[in-house]
């Protein structure tokens, strides 16, 4: 066992470094540092970078294209990653379709899908919730029914994220509704300018648009775009799932988190001193940051287990437990540093990117509308609730 | 002991009932928000006629007899309907301040009007560097020919756009943070120099930014002594966040029942989630800790016209702590067991949870006030 890392690791994150330093366009680090909203342009020329360095797909083996980075490489490269204000890789290509196409998918597929993720010029989106499904994901009821050569989908999808700005859609559809409910759901691939597909915005309680409704009214697609076979899409769906809860945890960014919380109560005054020096509060960021530390040597020691021939099992979902309560503890005390400075509700400032003139600090007018908005994290990609369920039956055998 | 209401306090809750249910209901409440003031004058005189902006002021004052009870009644209705009228900042923080410490003249010019629903208030309080401590003011108040000239910063002023006279803590005297030494003036809002910023707030209220530039008033604006104004105010807000923690549990009462029948309707894997253990627990947890709320703001509801000023400090510090505590375990909670829809705006529960989460940290958070209740209680 050894901590530090190795001459080669040493070399690897110094170049990691110095590619973010000379890659990530200035405009959108200093968004990302800021807090502020970032458009699809913003995303995708940083994404466009990584890709053309191959290292969009940093989580992909060689013989998909993509780095086939060790373990430790990819802890190194995230997190350096998230200490340069780089912004998050949108997983739904990265991480969600594109490992399902090169596992489960044809040749052609292969080939037609995989280069433009790898190179970011196309933006997927996710079809797998509805308004009657959500925890229980394989009661489903968006239907295909194949007309010759196409399939015709009517239905609707729900909690899309950023589905106003992708090209393509991957969705879990019917295409048996007399079985059981997990035997008769197959993976589907559409093209987002198909007519008949309408998205929908939904407006989240922080203001803010990230999320759509997406209905499907008689949407032909071709037979061409199933992945993996008929009625077995809740494999490709079950697979997905496990790589989603895997990248949750966000512990560098949560690490970042826990920097800048500290720079607020190093400039917030509590009694005509900095707040960082109130016992009880400086307590309570100890206190984040030691829940913080214990999720990066868990997942320090799922990597380890992987990197020597392990796949991680079901005690990942610990991981996403942890990792998404943790989010929300750093916008809970971002707010409380804040304090009654939260109150200012500024949307041209937070999400139109005006010229609104902040009123107190730049960072006062984001801390309430990021603790709503991080709510979404216990909820998100199978519920506390859900994970909870899975590590009791999966793991403890309850 | 008797800790029901009487007939004529019932008549009150009931009234306040159905103003919330024919006029707050979520579509017409989002539509008041969204009026240029946020809130709606012929509600505001619809209060003034049904008695309730003189219902806690004394018959000498003009009012009509009542007091923390009745403010409790009304405000924890105000809270089910999430109700935008500024009563807080009108009637309980400035109408009660002039009543307990205004001159004659005062109370004539501003508080009979105040009750006939014909003016308004707000307290400027809070300065950037402030927090939760009431005497960190820093806005100076300088002697000029028989009045003062007020030249300073003020935030987070609540229904400050829409209040006739801003009653404002400015530093007569002392250093900084000392509670000798600062001076309570109520200013016109439309006054020479005063310059505001406007902006709703994250649970649709109206605040401002005020900059004071040598904003003069006449000798007779201070609001009880020159130098004696911290005992005011203190005491004004610690009343404030009485009636606070009420609309807080009216809030509780809403998103609680919102849930409930959530989770009873709301089916996965051919049940109501309702049927989850983890969920049961849950929602008896936020069933407890709604009725610790009420029960801590009936206790402050109570205590809060004390002689003694510890035992008023003590009794609105529990109860904030409690609302701090309830308030987000009931909010989060809600959130969570609506799942997605719960972080919409499309619902009402978002709604309730921003209130909630604005009341903890209006006039001190939920730690603010159990360090200052460990404070006054350990001291004995």
């Amino acid at each position: 066992m050894d901590l530090a890392f190795t001459p080669e690791e040493q070399k690897f994150a110094d170049d990691v470094r110095a590619f973010v330093k000379a890659n990530l366009p200035a405009d959108v680090r200093d968004k990302v540092k800021n807090g502020k909203h970032l458009d699809r342009d913003d995303y995708m020329r940083w994404q466009q970078a990584l890709g053309k360095k191959g290292w969009l797909v940093y989580t992909w083996p060689k013989k998909h294209g993509g780095p086939g980075f060790a373990p430790a490489q990819r802890y190194i490269f995230e997190n350096i990653c998230a200490e340069e204000y780089a912004p998050g890789i949108i997983p739904f290509g990265t991480k969600m379709v594109g490992p399902v196409i090169y596992t489960f998918g044809s040749e052609e597929q292969k080939a037609a899908y995989l280069p433009a993720i790898r190179g970011s010029t196309v933006w997927w989106c996710q079809g797998y919730s509805e308004p009657g499904s959500g925890s229980d994901l394989a009661s489903l009821r968006t239907k295909a029914e194949k007309d010759g050569d196409h399939y015709i989908v009517n239905g609707s999808k729900t909690w899309n994220t950023m589905g106003h700005w992708a090209d393509w859609i991957f969705c879990l559809v019917r295409t048996d509704s007399k079985s059981k409910p997990q035997e008769g759901i197959s993976f589907l691939l559409i093209d987002m300018k198909t007519p008949g597909i309408t998205v929908k915005p939904i407006i989240m309680a922080d203001g803010g648009h990230e999320v759509n409704e997406v209905f499907f009214d008689n949407v032909k697609v071709p037979v061409a775009n199933l992945v993996g076979k008929e009625n077995e899409g809740w494999t490709c769906a079950k697979f997905l799932l496990a790589n989603e809860r895997l990248g949750i945890a966000a512990v560098p960014q949560s690490k970042r988190g826990v920097e800048a919380l500290k720079g607020i109560a190093r400039t917030e005054q509590d009694n005509g001193r900095p707040l960082i020096e109130n016992q009880s509060f400086a307590e309570k960021i100890a206190d984040l940051e030691i829940q913080v530390t214990a999720l990066e040597y868990t997942e320090l020691r799922v990597l380890s287990q992987m990197a020597h021939g392990g796949q991680p099992g079901p005690e990942v979902s610990g991981l996403k437990i942890r990792g998404s309560e943790i989010q929300q503890r750093l916008t809970e005390l971002t707010m409380e540093a804040v304090g009654e400075y939260s109150a200012p509700y500024l949307p041209g400032l937070l999400w139109q990117g005006t010229n609104e003139e902040p009123v107190g600090p730049e960072y006062a007018h984001l801390a309430a509308p990021r603790y709503f908005n991080t709510r979404k994290t216990t909820i998100y990609g199978g519920s506390n609730e859900i994970q909870k369920g899975i590590i009791s039956k999966m793991v403890l055998g309850l | 002991m008797d800790l029901s209401l009487s007939d004529e306090q019932k008549q009150l809750q009931e009234q306040a009932e159905r103003f919330v249910r024919d006029k707050y209901a979520f579509d017409a409440r989002r539509k008041i928000a969204a009026t240029d003031r946020g809130w709606l004058p012929e509600n505001w005189a619809q209060f003034a006629e049904l008695g309730w902006l003189g219902m806690s002021f004394s018959e000498d004052d003009g009012g009509y007899g009542g007091g923390p009870i009745e403010t409790m009644i009304v405000m924890e209705q105000f809270g089910k309907g999430l109700v935008l009228e500024p009563f807080l900042p009108t009637v309980v923080l400035g109408g009660g301040m002039i009543a307990r410490s205004g001159s004659k003249s005062q109370k004539e010019a501003l508080l009979a009007p105040m009750i006939e629903g014909k003016k308004q208030f707000a307290l400027a309080w809070l300065e950037r560097q402030s927090r939760y401590n009431l005497a960190d003011v820093s806005l100076k108040a300088t002697k000029e020919g028989a009045g003062w000239s007020l030249s300073g910063h003020k935030g987070v002023v609540y229904n400050a756009a829409s209040a006739d006279h801003i009653i404002v803590l400015a530093r007569t005297a002392g250093s900084a943070r000392e509670p000798k030494g600062l001076t309570l003036f109520i200013v016109d809002g439309k006054a020479k120099g005063l310059t505001r910023r406007d902006y709703p707030t994250q649970d649709s209220l109206r605040a401002s930014e005020l900059t004071f530039d040598k904003v003069s008033v006449g000798a007779d604006a201070v609001l009880g002594k020159v130098d004696e104004g911290f005992g005011i105010v203190e005491d004004g807000v610690d009343r404030a966040i009485v009636a606070l923690c009420a609309e807080a549990t009216g809030c509780m009462d809403a998103i609680n029942a919102a849930t409930l029948e959530y989770i009873k309707t709301r089916k996965q894997f051919g049940v109501a989630i309702g049927k989850f253990q983890v969920l049961q627990h849950r929602m008896v947890d936020c069933f407890t800790n709604a009725q610790e709320a009420r029960s801590m703001t009936l206790m402050a509801s109570l205590k809060i016209d004390d002689k003694d000023p510890v035992v008023r400090a003590k009794a609105a510090s529990g109860a904030k702590v409690q609302i701090g505590k309830s308030g987000k375990f009931c909010g989060q909670s809600a959130v969570q067991m609506h799942g997605g829809m719960g972080v919409t705006d499309e619902l009402s529960v978002s709604h309730y949870f921003k209130r909630l989460t604005m009341i903890d940290l209006m006039f001190g958070n939920q730690q603010h006030h159990l360090t200052r209740y460990s404070n006054l209680a350990m001291a004995a």
